[in-house]
């Protein structure tokens, strides 16, 4: 029961750093993909380059650089938790842009072309009638990434963040046995599942039109 | 009355000259069928007047606002973005591909302008929108969704959703190339409606005995230019010029 209690006390760490990644990761991805799709070479090419790294460069690597770079550079140190989440929120809003991306090419020229003869502006065009289409079709690639997110959450335990996977780790070096670690295998599936209906429901919310 | 008009316009793709000097006007009330054989520019004409293009030179104006002209710099002078976006409202479209917003049903592809656009109260819209489906003989599909139509019907909804803005003059590109013969009839009775109110129309067809029955002048563009233009009689049954006699050759020939 104790254990119980324990994972899930470092299970609402690990939830907090999910949704504040995702709160911050969302928009901005969406902000890189326009970035990315802007007729503006240097906007394009830097956002490019962002993307690229981001994506190229493992991702508790990028936990640590930000952790201990501002450090070396600027001679102050982030607290563990910002730095993680800004790590998360720039590492996942590279993923987020090509997948906005993505759905965002995939809508037809005539859906601009029959908007821009109407008469909506481009923010309406764009807000109205684009973004709808898009999030319909980006639901399933977004839905890996919500998952993925779940499991690399265990990642900061590199910063010495007490989240679910190091409470369960100290805790099964305490008692000298892998049940802990097991039991935390099950609360990240059971948050999985608990997305996975979410998505599923969602999915089904959003099958009204084709 | 004048309502538009077209002069000299030219546009080119990548150096690949598609209008060459276009010139024609639209009266108050005129239905004025444009034919051709494909790649003639047709489409492309429309797309500039909708301003989908922009033109490389020319004059196009609605009434008496002038949407673009060419200074005598040889310039292209383009109106201001408010004063164009205001004369767009002047103009319907309706294309081959319908291009009816998917994730709407079909009242709200035909209220969203009105409300958002033109900013008259959803009651109004609804009701206006119901009127037209009336129109369209659609009144039951209200609640429906685009992919639950046929082609036919979808047009349909399409010419709806363009009508339900007011627009002066409605065009028409190749409304029922994507549909089959039977759809086509629906969609070409709707067209035949709206002439005999006297909407304003410019409609380009690939359906010769359409434009010969319902439009009050044809044009016949080849090669990015107007090769003739005329009324129906005069196209169909006395052409003048080669390569007008070996377009229609074509179609006698089915």
């Amino acid at each position: 029961m104790k254990l119980i209690a324990l994972l899930l006390e470092g299970t609402l760490v690990s939830i907090e750093i999910f949704f504040l990644t995702l709160l911050f990761s969302l928009p901005l991805g969406l902000v890189a993909a326009l970035g990315r799709m802007s007729r503006n070479r240097i906007l394009c090419g830097l956002v490019k380059a962002y993307i690229s790294v981001m994506r190229g460069t493992p991702l508790i690597l990028q936990l640590m650089f930000f952790y201990f770079a501002p450090f070396y550079i600027f001679g102050v140190s982030l607290d563990r938790f910002t730095a993680a989440i800004l790590a998360f929120s720039l590492n996942y809003a590279a993923y987020f842009a090509e997948i906005y991306r993505g759905g965002i090419e995939s809508i037809p020229k005539g859906q601009y072309e029959a908007a821009e003869v109407l008469g909506f502006t481009k923010t309406q065009t764009f807000f109205r009638i684009i973004m709808p289409q898009v999030i319909k079709r980006i639901l399933p690639p977004i839905s890996n990434e919500f998952t993925t997110l779940v499991k690399d959450t265990a990642l900061v335990t590199v910063l010495g963040i007490s989240e679910l996977f190091r409470a369960a780790r100290n805790e099964a070096s305490r008692v000298a046995s892998t049940n802990p670690l097991l039991v935390a295998g099950v609360f990240y599936f059971i948050m999985n599942w608990v997305l996975e209906k979410a998505f599923h429901y969602a999915e089904k919310k959003l099958s009204y039109y084709r | 009355m004048q309502m538009l008009k077209v002069e000299n316009v030219f546009k080119s793709f990548d150096g690949n000259n598609v209008l060459k000097g276009v010139s024609f006007e639209v009266n108050r009330g005129e239905v004025v069928a444009i034919i051709g054989p494909s790649g003639s520019g047709k489409s492309t004409l429309l797309r500039c007047i909708n301003l989908l293009e922009r033109i490389d030179n020319g004059m196009i104006s609605v009434g008496n606002d002038v949407m673009v002209y060419t200074g005598e710099n040889g310039k292209v002078m383009y109106s201001p973005d408010k004063e164009l976006r205001r004369i767009r409202l002047r103009l319907g479209m309706v294309f081959q591909s319908f291009n009816l917003f998917p994730h709407f049903s079909v009242l709200r592809n035909i209220t969203e302008a009105p409300v958002h656009v033109a900013g008259i109260s959803y009651e109004k819209a609804r009701e206006n929108a119901l009127e037209l489906l009336r129109k369209m003989e659609l009144e039951d599909k209200a609640n429906a969704y685009p992919y639950q139509l046929s082609g036919g019907q979808s047009q349909r909804v399409a010419i709806a959703r363009a009508l339900a803005m007011k627009p002066d003059v409605l065009f028409f590109d190749e409304p029922t190339s994507a549909l089959d013969p039977e759809l086509t009839m629906e969609v070409l009775k709707v067209i035949r409606n709206l002439a005999m109110e006297h909407m304003t129309m410019v409609v380009v067809t690939h359906e010769m005995s359409f434009a010969r029955e319902v439009a009050d002048r044809v044009i016949f563009m080849d090669g990015g230019q107007i090769v003739e233009e005329g009324s129906p009689h005069e196209i169909f049954v006395n052409p003048k010029s080669e390569r007008l006699k070996a377009f229609l050759r074509i179609f006698s020939d089915k």
